[in-house]
């Protein structure tokens, strides 16, 4: 923080500085955020007004609040903008070709299963092209957290349409509209057996918190997709010329929906967006009922399973 | 005579070199403390500046919605 400055007050009428009473850094939130960013590598890449920064403030706290040991958390990402989330966040994370996040964390988290293991990935990277294994780990509730942060189309290759890309949207390969169906993620990810299911836009960053805390605390696979603006490559072809832009018709347009049947979780940027906590409900993970399972088969002669690593 | 004025709740620690100007902090701040500068930082961006400091609350909502850690809303210890 040597760089910070504090804004002076232009008020003439107030007598004490601000200044005065700044506590010592240890104390404040941002020194907290800073602890779980390599911060060599700030500022990050990300355009101005891009919503994935945003999100990962809102997870950073979120891990800050749960009290997550540094060493027991594990980011995995795909490749993509959001990709990059491994690469700013100071806890062991890694960077995986593309689509293969999940894969990746399964293996972690069963190699180790005392990791707390987050896939930090796009739609792009989760949802098409690593969409296999977004199906087989849901439905296997393996115990991995999935946050997916959906801007409409791939990012970083240059805003082509995507799976999960709206109807009538303007991307770099439709540039009449795109008339395919969406992937409507809470929808297909209950179908699929995630046991936590939310969505959220980057307006809603307390409550992005507050479901990341949730999804630390709950045993097996959930999901939290997290709709962002994404100016350079989706907004500017589609009316929304900033970042800001876009995020205040979030601000208007999301209604917030709790616990409604997936399938009315509509998505559709500029008329309705709904929000909320869709599912939250308890299945067998996949250790407990490989352990279960086993254990009745085999009786005495198996062992818990507790890991590869002793 | 001694104009009496109450010690603001709050204050905004801005970190002008960090900031990419994208405006979310001075959108999102409840109660409009902060606006954008007419200066530019060394990479070109107008920063945040608190232009009524007097009315922040240190909710650090503007800090919440900051994409590139640049902001940090903090509470005074209004003790006396
Ligand atoms: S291209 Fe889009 S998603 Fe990628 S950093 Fe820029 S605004 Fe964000
Ligand atoms: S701490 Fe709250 S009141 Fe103060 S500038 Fe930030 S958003 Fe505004």
């Amino acid at each position: 923080m040597t760089e910070s400055c504090v804004a002076e007050p232009t008020n003439s009428v107030i007598e004490e500085s601000p200044t005065e009473s700044i506590p010592a850094t240890e104390e404040a939130a941002c020194t907290h955020l800073e602890d779980f960013l390599r911060m060599d590598r700030i500022p990050h890449i990300w355009c101005p007004g891009c919503g994935i920064g945003t999100s990962v403030n809102s997870f950073l706290r979120a891990v800050i609040d749960s009290k997550i040991p540094q060493n027991k958390l594990c980011i995995v990402s795909g490749i993509g903008c959001t990709g990059r989330v491994a690469g700013y966040i100071n806890v062991d994370s890694f960077h995986t070709t593309h689509g293969r996040a999940i894969p990746f964390a399964t293996g972690l988290k069963l190699a180790n299963p005392e990791l707390m293991v987050v896939v930090y990935s796009g739609d792009g990277d989760l949802t098409a092209i690593g969409g296999n294994h977004l199906v087989h780990a849901a439905r296997r509730n393996i115990d991995i957290k999935v946050i997916c942060v959906n801007n409409f189309i791939y990012s970083m290759t240059g805003g082509q349409a995507a799976p999960t890309t709206p109807a009538g949207t303007i991307a770099s390969t439709t540039p009449y509209g795109y008339f395919e169906n969406q992937l409507n993620l809470p929808q297909f990810l209950e179908a699929c057996g995630a046991v936590y299911i939310a969505r959220w836009t980057t307006f809603h960053v307390r409550q992005i918190q507050k479901a990341v805390c949730e999804c630390f605390k709950k045993k097996g696979f959930t999901f939290i997709e997290v709709i962002a603006p994404c100016p350079t490559l989706y907004g500017r072809r589609n009316e929304y010329r900033t970042g800001l832009d876009e995020m205040k018709m979030f601000k208007e347009k999301s209604k917030i929906k709790n616990n409604i049947d997936t399938r009315e979780a509509t998505l559709i940027p500029g008329q309705e967006i709904v929000v909320g906590k869709f599912v939250d409900r308890e299945r067998p993970n996949f250790l407990d009922s490989m352990d279960e399972h086993y254990g009745r088969v085999l009786g005495d002669a198996y062992k818990p399973y507790t890991g590869a690593i002793a | 005579m001694v104009e009496v004025s109450r010690k603001p709740k709050g204050f905004v620690t801005i970190n002008q070199e960090r900031c990419k100007g994208c405006g979310f902090c001075v959108e999102f701040c409840p109660t409009n403390v902060l606006q954008l500068s007419q200066e530019y930082n060394s990479h070109g961006y107008h920063y945040p500046i608190a232009q009524a400091p007097e009315k922040c609350s240190g909710c650090d909502q503007c800090g919440a919605y900051c994409p590139d850690f640049a902001v940090l809303g903090s509470r005074n210890n209004n003790k006396k």
